[in-house]
């Protein structure tokens, strides 16, 4: 590869979060860009330059028919200017080149609801959803997060604990059927979940919205698709945390190792 | 022929808007249910075929993983009463646009104007309601009948196989592109009567002026000249109301006031804006000198300050507050996103960066009747939080900082302050970015959201008090995605400099922002016919003034039309040229090619004639209270803990995200467990820079009860401390100044006007003295004239109350302070004298007493204070911080404590006082510019040296017990766990 490999933020209708993300993909090693869904769209923007794909955090059209609703069914139906291809066949190209994307929040929940992820076929039909939080509203707060080591997951390889924000009211993840749980469970694809110490919790607010088996974000088995409820995106340096005025805390914040992560992975694929 | 889709959650998934229905319906009318489902119902105004319609539904509308769907049928048969609410026609219905949106992706093509998708919520309630049950239950909780219709369906009446009717509550108005003209020829009762049918809120003296300028040979011959009539046409009357409506024009703020106190002589003050507060900020800008920090005051939408040699900062605060009264949740919403576009028409436009928000309420557990059109306060403090949730949330823009304020009088109109700031690059391809000015010719182009009958006579409706004719059609609800693709337009747009001038349109709309953007060149032709509408069957002064939401104007140079419409296209966002600016002398309005409006705009924007209003001062008849030192002084610290202006609002502010754009250093709760309250937010604007943004607010209407010019400066010294408590720079600092009063002119309405108004000019002379005395220039600010509710004989008048908004920097975020204890054996310190003024305190309150001693502010001692304060922060020397404010030293210390873990033990007979002081009225003074700091015993020496010539004192020491430990002379006054002192503190409004 020559030169720095580059990272596309998505932005556009209800995305809020690109400038944190873009950030956190120069701190983790790339060449990053914000680019707006209508330059996708006018097909003056391709998907394929791009090593490394961030659907950011936001209220994609208000979330008005649930979270990501109308741009997951954007996504599905909308056609590059020119008619060439639909926007979901470049990003099929691009989940089989071997790109790895990050779904951060409302990332997440489209991923989720255009069934990218679990994607335990590959892409599939929705196979689970993020919903209501269990106290029905939404919340600012910091979690701790446990990883499972064992996960696939290339995002999260070395780490063990994350503290990070959740900012959500659809955040509860809920699968179809035990089946889709039980597969999930078996390939460690629940890669992290809300913990007290070290163990999953549904303890309310450590367990914020109340999710099955606490999950807070799940993989793909190819480990390259990552969706996460948490936002590592918020936490860069450590004045971001909540207690960094109290606690001896590390300058970079946790959340730059997701990203790192990620261009060590595109760097030698 | 319309068709339903009714969306509901599968068997077994919880349903948080059907649980939040049935706690409402108990707390708020008195109603048990057993249990609400809900669904969401989308009526289909269009032809669609079988398999589209089963895409739709299955797709878009539904979540299969926990929703099921009908069409064309019911879903749930089993309930015992069905209740479905819809809106109005015309209301905005944000979720049926998007359903409409999702509808023409999947056809691959747009929606006509015929065709149309219209939601409404489905309560499927499970509990014995009689009819009367079930229509109070409709109309006082699940729906607002300003906004919402409803249909109430017993079991016995549903029909299960065709279930509901579709109903589509389309607008259909007849008619449209009328103009009447307005007969102004008569006497004094037949012009007022006018102004008052017309609701154009205009006095007899100004309809007399419009009256004279009708009759002008001038006048009269320009206007034959384009083919109008010698009378005012409805297009200008209604232009006029709008452009000299208090809300606009600020009359009593530029009123010619005569000022008396007592028997004494009478002064003349010309114009409270001019001579308190543009000379305030004119005498702190010189003293400043070349530090002068200010870039663009008054004359914009937001003040404009730099920030760093790259960067400027912007930064308004609006009032929504009678749109809040009536619909608390449209009318907060639309307060946030209406905000947002102050920045972000300021200047070339600014990116949206912070929200803060300052709500005034009665309590939530008002238990008294109420007078009639008035919500339950708990109605108008969910409404209003999750409007601000939702406007803020949605547009991506963090809540950093606010405050909520309990005053019974808040009953009649609750204030809801919304304010934005922004940041924007020094200049844009080389021009300053805090400059604008529309060129002649340049082409009117309006952006975003269309035209509809919302908000038709906001302005002058927000001018007046809430009475039993304000109109329901003065209700909005703001879209934040609309505006937030419009934005994201229009910051690309400014980038590319495709336009000279911005300006939004809220208050007043089209007749505002083109009349304003306007007197830059000297005139412009408007075309109304051409603007975008929601819906046929409008007249054009109602095109001219409506306030429908998501919409800015802007100045675009003709070479540039083509690309902007280009790209406006592109990125989904409707833009449409209306006209141009021109050097005519006059605003030119035009319908379908004739003339329907000829304003001269000298007298457009200078005709309004100036008031006249007499204030008189004579100090109200308060007492201090002789009242026995209590014999435990820890039970009335928890008591005033758990105070509705003292207590965690933690419950509310969590709703409201506060670290989206990654900038967030000093967050609302801080501490070992995240909950002690912050004094001020801390944001990092540009993510590979330290250099911060410092927000603060102070508001303190209690005080108004003794003395207004106290209220005033208390409230800029509690904005001033909050800010160097958490690090910021007072050299560097500006203030937004915003009031709401109560109507302060004399009438029959209001005998005691000349009082309200001696109270605005006494707090306009604090407000000066204040910000003059710290070196503070106020750059932007508003003012809310109106907050009185008169309905029969029932008169609420709000406390009058100042918001003050400080805004500032800090070199460096690292070494911004929290409130939050840190570490046993670290030393207390208290800065500031403790004097005997607990008028107007929490404390008084609680014990029923208003006082009379109100706090007064030492102004040079404090902002010397302040200036070493800073200092200690800078070298590194403070650990924690925190202001004493409601409650004094005794809340303080224990929010500290608590908020850290941390163990706390003083001694009160350390803490200066001007002598002789009870240990209760130490503890609960609520003296000004007081702080508590906590510092390492080995920087005590340096800390005290940085101190030195000021008042101060060690009182204390950090204990690893656990406990607030507060000593006097007499020995050990109380000695409360940290545990109780935070449940006394978190459990008011916890479970809200």
């Amino acid at each position: 590869m020559t030169g720095r490999p580059k990272a596309v933020v998505i932005t556009g209708n209800g995305t809020n979060c690109e400038r944190e993300a873009a950030e956190a993909c120069r701190l983790g090693g790339f060449d990053a860009h914000i680019v707006h869904i209508s330059d996708l769209l006018s097909g003056e923007v391709i998907l394929d330059e791009f090593h490394f794909l961030n659907l950011t955090g936001g209220f994609l059209d208000g979330d008005d028919l649930g979270a990501a609703m109308v741009q997951a069914n954007r996504l599905k139906y909308a056609r590059v200017k020119g008619g060439r291809d639909r926007l979901a066949e470049q990003l099929d190209r691009f989940i089989q080149g071997g790109r790895p994307i990050l779904g951060v929040c409302n990332g997440f929940q489209l991923m989720v609801k255009m069934g990218l992820l679990p994607a335990l076929d590959g892409r599939s039909e929705q196979l689970a959803t993020l919903t209501f939080n269990d106290s029905g509203r939404f919340e600012d707060r910091w979690v701790d997060l446990i990883v499972d080591r064992r996960s696939p997951c290339i995002f999260t390889r070395g780490i063990e604990r994350l503290s990070l924000p959740v900012r959500h009211g659809e955040g509860k993840f809920v699968v179809a059927d035990e089946a889709v749980m039980d597969r999930m469970e078996s390939g460690n694809l629940l890669t992290v979940r809300y913990a007290h110490g070290d163990e999953p919790t549904m303890e309310y607010p450590l367990n914020p919205n109340g999710s099955m088996s606490a999950v807070a974000g799940i993989c793909s088995p190819t480990g390259l698709l990552f969706g996460l409820m948490p936002h590592p995106e918020a936490y860069l340096h450590r004045v971001n945390h909540p207690r960094w005025t109290r606690e001896d805390l590390p300058e970079e914040g946790a959340g730059v190792e997701l990203f790192r992560n990620a261009y060590e992975y595109v760097r030698e694929s | 022929m319309a068709v339903r889709v009714e969306v509901g959650y599968r068997e077994g998934v919880r349903d948080p808007r059907g649980e939040r229905a049935v706690r409402e319906a108990r707390e708020l009318v008195g109603i048990p249910l057993r249990s609400v489902r809900t669904s969401n119902v989308y009526t289909l105004d269009m032809d669609l075929p079988g398999d589209v319609l089963e895409k739709v539904a299955s797709g878009p509308f539904s979540d299969p993983i926990i929703q099921q769907y009908a069409i064309d049928q019911p879903l749930v048969y089993d309930f015992d009463v069905l209740i479905e609410v819809g809106f109005k026609p015309g209301v905005t219905d944000n979720v049926g646009r998007s359903a409409g949106e999702a509808v023409s992706q999947i056809l691959e093509r747009p929606l006509t104007s015929e065709e149309g998708v219209y939601t409404s919520i489905q309560y499927i309630i499970d509990g014995d309601l009689s009819p009367e049950a079930a229509e109070s239950l409709a109309s006082q909780v699940l729906a607002n009948e300003l906004i919402h219709r409803w249909k109430i369906v017993h079991r016995d009446q549903f029909d299960p196989v065709r279930g509901i009717n579709p109903e589509v509550p389309r607008v259909s108005i007849e008619g449209g592109g009328r103009v009447a003209e307005v007969d102004l020829d008569g006497g004094d009762e037949e012009l007022m009567r006018i102004s008052r049918e017309g609701l154009l809120a205009l006095s007899l003296d100004e309809m007399k002026a419009i009256q004279a300028y009708y009759c002008r040979d001038d006048v009269r011959e320009m206007r034959k000249a384009v083919g109008l009539g010698d009378r005012g046409t409805d297009v200008e009357i209604e232009a006029l109301a709008q452009t000299w409506s208090e809300h606009c024009k600020h009359k009593i703020f530029n009123a010619l006031i005569r000022y008396r106190e007592g028997d004494g002589e009478v002064e003349t003050v010309d114009s409270l804006f001019r001579s308190c507060i543009v000379e305030a900020t004119e005498v702190v800008r010189s003293r400043m000198g070349e530090r002068d920090i200010c870039l663009s005051v008054f004359k914009d939408n937001a003040g404009v300050i730099r920030f760093n040699d790259d960067y400027n900062l912007v930064f308004k605060v609006e009032t929504h507050n009678s749109p809040s009264a009536l619909d608390p949740y449209g009318g907060a919403l639309t307060g946030i996103v209406g905000v947002n576009r102050d920045p972000f028409g300021t200047g070339l436009g600014a990116n949206l960066l912070f929200n803060t928000d300052v709500f005034c309420f009665a309590s939530p557990f008002h238990d008294e009747p109420l007078p009639p059109r008035i919500l339950h306060p708990r109605r108008i403090y969910e409404g209003v939080v999750e409007g601000v949730e939702h406007g803020g949330n949605k547009s991506g823009i963090p809540t950093v900082n606010g405050a909520v304020v309990f005053d019974e009088r808040f009953l009649g109109k609750p204030l809801v302050y919304c304010g934005t700031g922004g940041i924007m690059p020094r200049e844009i391809q080389g021009h300053p970015s805090h400059e604008k000015k529309a060129q002649i010719g340049d082409r009117v182009v309006m952006v975003g959201g269309r035209i509809g009958k919302d908000g038709i006579h906001g302005a002058t409706f927000s001018s007046e008090e809430l009475h039993e004719g304000s109109p329901v059609s003065a209700v909005q609800i703001g879209d934040p995605i609309t505006q937030k693709r419009m934005t994201d337009f229009l910051l690309r747009a400014r980038d590319e400099r495709l336009y000279n001038s911005i300006t939004d349109n809220g208050a007043g709309g089209l007749s505002s922002s083109v009349g304003e953007m306007a007197e830059d060149t000297g005139g412009a032709e408007l075309h109304l016919d051409l603007a975008p509408l929601k819906y046929s069957g409008l007249d054009p002064w109602e095109i001219l003034i409506s306030e429908a939401q998501e919409r800015m104007t802007v100045a675009v140079p003709p070479e540039n039309v083509t690309r902007f419409m280009e790209l406006s296209r592109k990125m989904g966002v409707e833009s449409t040229d209306l006209g141009r600016f021109t050097d005519s002398g006059y605003f030119h309005i035009l319908y379908d090619g004739r003339t329907v409006g000829y304003l001269d705009m000298e007298f457009l924007h200078n005709g309004v004639p100036q008031m006249v209003l007499d204030a008189l001062w004579e100090p109200p008849a308060v007492q201090e209270p002789a009242i026995d030192e209590p014999p435990d002084l820890g039970a009335v610290l928890l008591s005033l803990l758990s105070r509705l202006n003292i207590c965690s609002k933690e419950s509310i502010v969590r709703r409201y995200d506060h670290e989206v754009q990654g900038g967030s250093v000093v967050k609302p709760f801080t501490g070992f467990r995240d909950d002690g309250p912050s004094d001020a937010a801390v944001i990092r604007p540009i993510l590979d820079s330290f250099e911060g943004v410092v927000v603060s607010n102070g508001i303190i209407p209690r005080y108004s009860d003794i003395d207004t010019y106290h209220m005033a400066a208390c409230a800029v010294d509690e904005a001033m401390r909050n800010y160097v408590a958490v690090g910021g720079d007072p050299s560097w600092a500006a203030a937004l100044d915003n009031f709401c009063w109560c109507d302060p002119v004399e009438s029959e309405k209001t005998p005691d006007g000349p009082y309200k108004l001696a109270q605005l000019v006494r707090a306009n002379r604090g407000l000066y003295d204040a910000v003059t005395a710290y070196g503070v220039p106020l750059i932007s600010g508003k003012d809310s004239m109106k907050n009185d509710y008169i309905m029969g004989d029932v008169k609420i008048s709000i406390p009058p109350t100042l918001l003050v908004s400080v805004i500032g920097r800090m070199d460096d975020v690292r070494a911004a302070v929290t409130m939050d204890l840190k570490r046993p054996g670290n030393l207390l310190y208290i800065l500031g004298e403790t004097s005997d003024e607990l008028g107007g305190s929490e404390y008084y309150a609680h014990l029923g007493y208003i006082g009379r001693n109100v706090p007064k502010v030492a102004f040079a001692e404090a902002r010397e204070r302040y200036r070493r304060l800073h200092q200690a922060v800078e070298k590194g020397l403070i650990r924690s911080c925190h202001d004493c404010s409601d409650g004094g030293l005794a809340v303080a210390l224990a929010e500290m404590a608590f908020a850290g873990g941390v163990g706390l033990k003083v001694d009160l007979a350390r803490v200066p006082t001007e002598g002789g002081m009870r240990d209760d009225r130490i503890l609960f003074s609520e003296s000004a510019s007081r702080l508590l700091v906590e510092v390492e015993p080995g920087k005590a020496d340096e800390f005290e040296g940085v101190l030195t010539d000021t008042v101060w004192a060690r009182i204390g020491v950090c204990t690893p017990e656990g406990a607030l430990v507060v000593e006097s002379d007499r020995g050990e006054l109380f000695n409360l766990e940290l545990g109780v002192l935070r449940d006394a503190w978190k459990t008011p409004l916890g479970e809200l």
